[in-house]
């Protein structure tokens, strides 16, 4: 594995270059490229020694960087909308968030509702978007002991990072809603909804919508 | 396609697993797949399967399986107590089974985990390019977990072979481990400590799962100055993690990215050693350049790719 690094710290600056270069390599892989996974500054290059050298593949990574920077070379990131039904059953602690925050309900979906999100990283389960850009005014602290089992397309908030269980799973983010969309199909041809270096926007619903829209994405 | 096992006693931790599921790595869907490579592509090989074909990952302890219909099948890897009918039979060679058998596996004596092979590959479906199980993510296998009392497994299709195969020579596994290990990516954190991590004696500890393998023993703390932890980056197979306490965690199959610090890493060519780890096992570190681990590697690559030949120069 090659890292390579564009930069330090959450810079959306830098992050946009290492998705270009991920997605650059995944287009045209050199030889002996087998995966790139690119994070918050680097892309882990994933080579076959057998077939490349490092100083091979280092010059392959620049030559792809100069030919490749044309606009519309790779494709551009998306805004993906994710419809959430804040509050109620679904967000069960919008209350807390509340109270710490001195904002009412209808305040706090308005800021979480407001802004797109960038996509930085996915990592650590299938689909779990690491993003930046929540508002200060939202910021929460995690659950003092974690919950058993956060349902699937749970929208949470811990500390300065708010994001959405693609699965079932143990968690302590503050929940203040639930999306019904399946951000984690694996049998789909298309398994996720979104790539890393795209945008989520999140889009307030009613409960019945999320009832509805629940039933078609089950079926 | 035929049913092949009836799951009696599953075992602790008996899962599907084939090569891997690659390609969705940075949608945080782990590579998985068979945490030692060189048993698994033995025991397919033995049966006479594609190198790459399922089979079952069997951990520490086995599964008793009834079989349900006419089959060859190899178990390899750990040292592990089996009977067929009541009668110990041997591993690394494949063995003929027909409906209505037991298989009954016990406990490892030396190494951690085996692999049980089955003519035609073991059948699940393919989720996102594999058969392999995850567990936390609920994908591949048998419906996304580890088997459990009553399932049935059925094989894939493939022919019963003409004569007995058997590998010429039997891995040893060791309590007494020594790990090659490529410095990085963040050595630089460790400076001052990186002698004793190489110098030093660490212990696998109990929680030792295809996750990583923790190890206890001296606590390498990073440079004064240095950060705690590091924005999430790619987490690999082999990856030595030092977390905040200091104590080493090797990373196996189940990872993406992560946000502690690593080391060093270990070469490909010694991931089935830590594999085989057993709870108590002394791990050991030297650390080697990358020209030498890929050096490591092609020579590792091609004994792999000779096992085919020397299965068949010793069947004969």
């Amino acid at each position: 594995m090659l890292l390579v690094e564009y930069g330090e710290g959450v810079n959306l600056e830098v992050n946009r270059k290492v998705h270009a270069t991920a997605a650059r390599l995944r287009k045209r892989p050199p030889a002996g490229v087998e995966d790139a996974l690119p994070s918050y500054c680097s892309v882990a290059v994933i080579y076959n020694p057998l077939l490349t050298t490092l100083s091979e593949l280092e010059s392959a990574i620049l030559r792809l960087e100069e030919i490749s920077s044309a606009p519309g070379w790779i494709p551009s990131p998306r805004t993906v909308e994710v419809p959430v039904c804040y509050s109620g059953r679904y967000g069960p602690d919008i209350g807390f968030v509340a109270e710490t925050s001195g904002l009412t309900i209808q305040e706090i979906i308005a800021l979480h509702a407001t802004p797109s999100y960038h996509i930085y990283a996915i990592g650590f389960a299938p689909g779990f978007c690491y993003l930046g850009g929540l508002d200060s005014r939202l910021f929460a602290p995690r659950l003092e002991s974690p919950r058993a089992m956060v349902p699937a397309g749970s929208v949470g908030i811990a500390e300065s990072q708010t994001g959405v269980y693609p699965l079932n799973s143990p968690g302590g983010w503050r929940i203040i809603g639930r999306t019904p969309l399946r951000l984690f199909a694996p049998e789909r041809p298309e398994p996720f909804l979104y790539d890393a270096g795209d945008s989520i926007r999140f889009t307030s619903i009613s409960a019945e919508d999320f009832e509805e829209i629940y039933r078609r994405e089950k079926a | 396609m035929s049913d092949l096992f009836r799951v009696i006693d599953p075992g602790p931790c008996t899962t599907v697993q084939d090569r891997g599921r690659f390609a969705h790595l940075r949608m945080g869907v782990p590579a998985s797949g068979a945490m030692d490579p060189y048993a698994f592509r033995a025991a397919n090989l033995l049966a006479g399967n594609d190198p790459g074909a399922a089979a079952l990952e069997i951990t520490f302890m086995g599964p008793t399986l009834e079989t349900l219909c006419d089959a060859d099948i190899a178990l390899t890897g750990a040292d592990m107590d089996r009977t067929l009918d009541g009668a110990v039979f041997p591993m690394w060679r494949s063995v003929r089974v027909h409906a209505g058998s037991i298989i009954r596996i016990g406990q490892a004596a030396t190494g951690c985990r085996a692999y049980l092979s089955a003519t035609g590959g073991i059948d699940a479906p393919i989720v996102m390019g594999s058969r392999s199980t995850y567990v936390s993510g609920g994908i591949g296998g048998m419906a996304g977990r580890a088997l459990r009392r009553g399932d049935v497994l059925s094989r894939g299709d493939g022919k019963l072979l003409r004569r007995p195969r058997r590998l010429p020579w039997i891995p040893l596994f060791s309590d007494d481990i020594l790990l090659r290990a490529v410095p990085g990516p963040q050595d630089d954190y460790f400076r001052e400590n990186a002698g004793m991590f190489f110098s030093s004696a660490y212990t696998v500890a109990t929680q030792a799962d295809r996750m990583g393998c923790r190890l206890s023993g001296p606590v390498i703390a990073r440079d004064s100055g240095a950060p705690q932890s590091i924005i999430s980056e790619a987490s690999m197979p082999g990856n030595i993690q030092i977390p905040p306490n200091g104590q080493p965690i090797i990373l196996m199959m189940e990872q993406t990215i992560g946000g502690y610090t690593k080391i060093a890493t270990v070469i490909t060519p010694d991931l089935f050693k830590v594999a085989q780890a057993r709870p108590g096992a002394t791990v050991r570190f030297v650390s080697l350049s990358i020209d030498e681990a890929h050096h490591l590697f092609k020579e590792w690559s091609k004994f792999i790719e000779d096992m085919g030949t020397a299965i068949a120069s010793a069947s004969r």
